[in-house]
């Protein structure tokens, strides 16, 4: 015990320097862009932060409880369709979307209001699908959710009169800064850590790792599952919040297989069991398609233009995602959080001392 | 009364159509749990090989081309040989990942599949006419049932009937079930692990394949997505009949049939575009009263 002058301050800090680092780089690079960034870099970081709060809002269910969750789009599309109603076209909105109850059809609402009542209404959603899907266990959840994201899809796609079936709902006000994403994607991580390191996460940690000895000390499966689904889910609701009125427009294929799978693939190339690995994947995963994108659309070498073919980006990121899978299951961050380089951390370097002298 | 005996019909081919899905589900479940997503891409793959890889809207006929034996034959070859390499490729490097992994690894799989058709055939819908003879209806009393679905009950049987003979009396069959039962126990008695699944694979091919050719004749189009549907409905058959049984697989893939063609026939009109939303929701009604599905295995439940 040497290092006996650990302040409050340094032990804050080693035991949240992920989440600390992480906020701290996302500030960072949005003051950066903020200051240098062209309107497309203000765009690629929108978008890059909008993808952290979806990844995130999947990781603080599957993350913790270990059930992978092919559903959770489907609370953002109910979150992006009710501000949707809300600050959508006045004009328009009693012809297009002549099913919606008056309160909604004649009026407009400020959008912030509209933000907080949509996030409200997803994790509500969230709430009532979860206290019917977290009875089951393990893989029937799983499939569930995928049932939750095909029921909305479909019935979305065919109720013409509120929801303007397949078609765009265009028209909505794009208030989406960088500095908006940044705030929702640091209340999104920010939840995400406060909920894994409060006891009902740490909990559902131990369901996860082992559900019939968790169960066996007393721990709620159920309760525990259902608390997570409902956080992830109006995390969720913020994400679809974002995406409608970064885009202006809401439609209901662009909430379906394609996102789902952009956001697992992300959630498991960094790493699904810690939110430094969602955080990773994100960045990671969008660097990767973005590159690809581009080599799509074509890159000129002095006189001649290369360009692979269309689809190509899809195939890389699929391997890469069964890459990691076979050879590294953890993902990138293999399952650990970003922690203080030793010789910092006084805390915890000091346990793992002891952990190691008592082996 | 003419017309119930129709609706029926009606949900026996579907429901059989279904239950040849979700027992090759069912089947790689068992041996692995693998819930195995590509499934619906080993469909869809099946289809577009009787025709020429083009951007055609009516492209030129393949495998289709030739006489129906062969082109049966062909299309079974290809997707066994597909089922095989996705097990060999994919698969086998994560056998003994936990369940969810390799949910996951086969949602991955079948993305790339998926985008690798579309990369060749291009991502538009397609006709194809094959089997336009087997569209005229055969009248029995007075109940028309048309030729496409009477092909589907007869595929459906034959291949539950061989697939029941091989499980209780070939040796590959038995060793299949010791290996559904407990994997590790089957393998110490000498059931050789890679054989068995790949056999698994194999079939649930053959089954795909089967499926692909019955839906290009029901339908006459292509979809990169044509697979898509069917397996979702099969994931839920094997769900409601209880995850590792396949009885309850086949019996699940009927009652969602009937449910399916239920459904359709007795809804209002204007709630019948919702069809498949209420056949979902009836699904998760039934998993909360069952939850463990109908048929319970003992190698669903986890060992302490």
């Amino acid at each position: 015990m040497s290092n006996a002058t650990t302040t409050p301050y340094q032990s804050f800090l080693s035991r949240h320097f992920a989440v600390l680092l992480i906020a701290a780089c996302l500030v960072f690079i949005v003051c950066l862009v903020h200051l240098f960034g062209s309107v497309m870099v203000q765009r690629v970081v929108i978008e890059a932060l909008i993808r952290i709060v979806i990844v995130v809002g999947i990781y603080i269910f599957t993350g913790n409880s270990g059930i992978i969750s092919f559903g959770s789009v489907t609370f953002m599309a109910i979150a992006a369709y009710a501000t949707g109603w809300q600050t959508c076209c006045e004009m328009l909105k009693p012809i297009t979307m002549s099913g919606l109850p008056s309160i909604l059809r004649d009026n407009s609402y400020p959008v912030y209001v509209s933000a907080l009542t949509s996030v409200s209404l997803a994790a509500l959603a969230a709430f009532v699908v979860g206290l019917i899907l977290m009875r089951l266990g393990g893989l029937a959840a799983s499939i569930s959710t995928l049932a939750i994201l095909f029921i909305l899809n479909v019935s979305y796609s065919n109720w013409e009169t509120v929801t303007m079936g397949t078609a765009s709902m265009v028209g909505l006000p794009t208030y989406i800064t960088p500095w908006i994403a940044l705030g929702a994607a640091l209340i999104a991580v920010v939840c995400a850590w406060v909920f894994q390191n409060s006891a009902r996460g740490i909990l559902l940690r131990a369901t996860r790792a082992d559900e019939v000895a968790a169960a066996a000390c007393g721990v709620s499966l159920y309760w525990s599952r259902l608390i997570a689904w409902t956080l992830s889910g109006a995390v969720m609701g913020l994400a679809g919040v974002l995406t409608a009125h970064f885009l202006g427009t809401v439609s209901i294929n662009s909430y379906f297989l394609n996102l789902t799978f952009l956001a697992l693939a992300m959630l498991v190339v960094g790493g699904m069991k810690s939110l430094s690995g969602a955080v990773v994947g994100v960045v990671v995963v969008s660097t990767i398609v973005d590159m690809f994108r581009r080599l799509e659309a074509g890159v000129s070498l002095g006189d001649t233009t290369l360009s692979l073919p269309a689809g190509t980006q899809e195939l890389v990121l699929a391997g890469v995602m069964i890459v990691i899978l076979m050879f590294r299951k953890d993902g990138l961050m293999g399952g650990k959080e970003f922690c203080l380089p030793k010789r910092w951390a006084v805390v915890r370097s000091e346990s793992v001392t002891s952990e190691r002298n008592a082996q | 009364m003419q017309n119930l005996i129709q609706i029926i019909v009606d949900a026996v081919a579907l429901g059989s159509l279904y239950a040849l899905v979700s027992l090759s589900i069912g089947l790689v479940f068992g041996v692995m749990r693998l819930i195995n997503f590509a499934q619906a891409d080993y469909i869809t793959i099946g289809a577009y090989a009787l025709v020429v890889p083009t951007a055609s809207v009516s492209p030129a006929l393949l495998l289709g081309a030739l006489p129906f034996a062969f082109m049966a034959g062909g299309v079974v070859v290809v997707v066994v040989v597909l089922a095989l390499l996705t097990e060999r490729l994919a698969f086998r490097p994560m056998r003994g990942s936990d369940p969810a992994t390799l949910l996951v690894s086969s949602f991955a799989v079948s993305y790339f599949l998926q985008h690798l058709v579309m990369l060749i055939h291009s991502g538009r819908p397609k006709s194809v006419g094959i089997g336009n003879s087997l569209s005229a209806a055969v009248e029995f009393w007075g109940i028309r049932v048309p030729g496409t679905q009477l092909l589907t009950m007869g595929v459906a049987l034959v291949m539950l009937v061989a697939m029941v003979f091989f499980l209780k009396k070939t040796p590959m069959g038995i060793q299949m079930r010791a290996a559904a039962e407990n994997f590790q126990m089957a393998r110490l008695m000498g059931v050789k692990a890679n054989r068995v699944i790949a056999t698994a694979f194999a079939i649930s091919g053959i089954m795909a394949a089967a499926v692909s050719l019955l839906l290009v004749v029901q339908t006459g189009t292509l979809d990169i997505r044509m697979g898509l549907m069917p397996v979702i409905f099969a994931f839920f058959a094997t769900v409601i009949g209880g995850m590792g049984s396949l009885p309850g697989a086949a019996l699940g893939g009927f009652i969602v049939g009937f449910v399916t063609v239920g459904l359709q026939a007795f809804l209002p009109p204007d709630l019948r575009a919702f069809r498949d939303a209420f056949v979902f929701m009836l699904v998760i009604g039934f998993l909360l009263f069952r939850p463990q599905g109908l048929i319970v295995t003992s190698a669903a439940r986890e060992r302490v």
